[in-house]
């Protein structure tokens, strides 16, 4: 008599919905997709810009230099999508949505990601994937079958290094009264970064965003490894390699993050 | 149904830190406690009022019973379990209905919503099918279920939230300011079904309101707190002989009579519209309503009633004047 209840029941059931309630606003959707693609071209009209004032950006071609924007912008675009809506903890404070969340027999973290799916955001993903075809032929011109694997592979882990940097500044927010704004500046000036060759930065500045926001590795590292370009001499090219691992290093960080958040907010912690 | 109590509180203590800005610059630490020692047991299958005036102290009790806050000090055991620490296996035993926040997706038609929830529950569609069902019959849903919530009136929604609370059938129910802002007729609806549901599950309730007839209607205990600790514990009538808690029948007379000044038992304590609208003070103790409406009817014709609850600020601050315990 038992029926089965597969373990992502709960999950595909709120997802479903998600995506349901977004396609009973189609007006609205269209509008958001519109200003989506919008952002994304904004951006990329910045880089250009500077491109016909410099020849090259941090020893990078032109043509090297979209393919970092390309880069960064599908891997931030897809996260965004997916966890974006992370940025409004204090609204589901506020709210008491996640008091709800926590009156149901699942995580709440997990139960806060798939409570939004911005698919609007698509409309940055596609700006950024046309960019990569234009600068793709001119930025790579050895094929390897590792650099195609490396393709593939790092729009996923940047995406996986942009959500936990997203779920992070989220779980600050329990310590910052009405962080949203000050979790904004720590994502999207993150995604800013990472669309930029990092050498162009001063040394700490650097560090802080190869090491401590890992946002170099989402793009400009593997950028470097896919196009042969020389890069710094500080920087060992396998560093374009470790991008899924910085991801997984990034969602430890993340997740003992929120751990503590969580703690605070339910005051079990100091 | 078990001999275990189904809320097993002691000495439950809950402070806030809370930070004032102190001039330009400077912000000064105070600690708020809003829980101060709380000793509480609810028994399976009874049915507790919790009041108390805004700010007393309820709703952190409350979060603290249902794992959402930690206590501060003290312990807290609900359906036998540490609230916090087995937070998810709690969730599957107790359904909390918030008045004023919602459980449910306001771009979703209920419909919808229950079977989102059924999933979370990780119900088989059989059994949530039924319940739900069930739920819609009694609670009469069926004619705004393919709304979308944020379209609902708020009866209407408050009665959706009830059913999202109690789709997954649990023995524990909490609900805080259940009926806040509902007309008469959605309250008592309200009322019926959850005294229903009581009587066809055993289910145990409690409840915090402003309302005393929420009480009267559904309650058979009644715990009073007031700065975060408890100040009365024990039945209704026995917190109204405390205070001498008055009733007040507004009648409403087809032609304007003098002073109802001789109705045994009463007191007059207003007279409108010439004698149009009079109001009757009585204590519970001494007549009933239809006694007084009786003897109120020899006089004159009726042509409307009302009866007045004491509201609970009232009954707090007449629970101070009549002394500690």
């Amino acid at each position: 008599m038992a029926e089965t209840v597969h373990a992502w029941t709960p999950w595909t059931a709120l997802l479903r919905s998600r995506v349901h309630a977004q396609a009973a606003y189609r007006t609205g959707f269209a509008l958001d997709l519109v200003g989506n693609v919008g952002i994304g071209l904004l951006e990329f009209v910045e880089i250009y810009v500077i491109f016909t004032r410099v020849d090259s950006l941090g020893g990078l071609t032109a043509a090297q230099a979209l393919l970092v924007f390309a880069l960064a912008n599908i891997g931030f675009s897809l996260s965004d999508l997916a966890v974006g809506h992370l940025d409004n903890l204090s609204e589901y404070i506020r709210a008491g949505t996640l008091d709800a969340y926590l009156l149901r027999p699942l995580p709440a973290l997990a139960q806060l990601v798939t409570s939004d799916v911005s698919l609007k955001r698509l409309g940055r993903t596609a700006i950024a994937l046309a960019v990569l075809a234009v600068a793709l032929p001119t930025a790579v011109t050895d094929w390897t079958p590792a650099r195609v694997v490396l393709l593939l592979i790092t729009p996923v882990a940047g995406a996986g290094v942009f959500s936990a940097l997203f779920v992070v500044a989220a779980a600050l927010q329990f310590w910052v009264v009405d962080g949203g704004e000050l979790a904004n500046s720590f994502t999207y000036g993150g995604s800013y970064a990472a669309a930029y060759p990092a050498s162009v930065f001063a040394l700490p500045l650097r560090l802080l965003f190869t090491f401590v926001v890992p946002a170099a590795f989402t793009a400009y590292l593997p950028a470097l490894v896919l196009t042969g370009a020389p890069g710094p001499g500080w920087v060992p090219s396998w560093l374009g390699w470790c991008t899924p691992l910085v991801a997984v290093a990034a969602w430890g960080v993340a997740l003992l993050t929120w751990r503590a958040g969580m703690r605070r907010y339910t005051g079990a912690g100091g | 149904m078990s001999e275990e109590p189904v809320v097993e509180a002691t000495a439950l203590r809950r402070d806030f830190v809370v930070r004032r800005p102190v001039g330009r610059l400077r912000r000064e630490r105070h600690v708020v406690t809003a829980v101060a020692g709380v000793d509480l047991t609810v028994r399976a299958g009874e049915a507790v009022g919790y009041i108390g005036a805004n700010g007393a102290g309820k709703s952190t009790t409350i979060k603290m019973l249902t794992g959402i806050l930690v206590p501060s000090s003290g312990t807290v055991r609900t359906c036998g379990l540490d609230p916090v620490r087995h937070r998810r296996d709690l969730a599957r035993q107790i359904g909390v209905v918030f008045g004023q926040r919602s459980g449910l997706w306001w771009d979703l038609p209920l419909a919808e919503s229950f079977r989102v929830l059924g999933a979370l529950h990780r119900l088989p569609d059989s059994a949530w099918q039924a319940r739900r069902d069930e739920l819609v019959e009694r609670l009469e849903l069926g004619s705004f279920l393919s709304t979308p919530v944020r379209q609902l009136s708020l009866g209407q929604r408050m009665r959706g939230e009830v059913a999202a609370a109690l789709l997954h059938s649990p023995r524990f129910v909490v609900l805080d300011e259940p009926t806040i802002g509902l007309d008469v007729l959605s309250k008592e609806r309200l009322r019926v079904f959850l005294r229903e549901e009581r009587a066809a599950h055993g289910t145990t309730l409690l409840l915090t309101t402003h309302d005393m007839g929420d009480i009267a209607r559904l309650c058979d205990r009644v715990l009073v707190v007031d700065h975060g600790a408890l100040v009365f514990d024990g039945t209704l009538p026995g917190l109204v002989s405390r205070v001498g808690g008055e009733r007040v029948l507004v009648v409403d007379l087809t032609e304007p009579v003098a002073p109802l000044t001789d109705v045994p038992g009463t007191r007059l304590v207003g007279v409108e519209g010439g004698g149009l609208r009079q109001r009757l003070s009585f204590s519970p103790e001494s007549t009933t309503a239809p006694a007084v409406l009786a003897e109120v009817s020899r006089r004159a014709d009726v042509r409307d009633l009302a009866i007045e609850e004491p509201d609970v600020e009232e009954v707090v601050r007449r629970l101070y004047a009549a002394g500690p315990r």
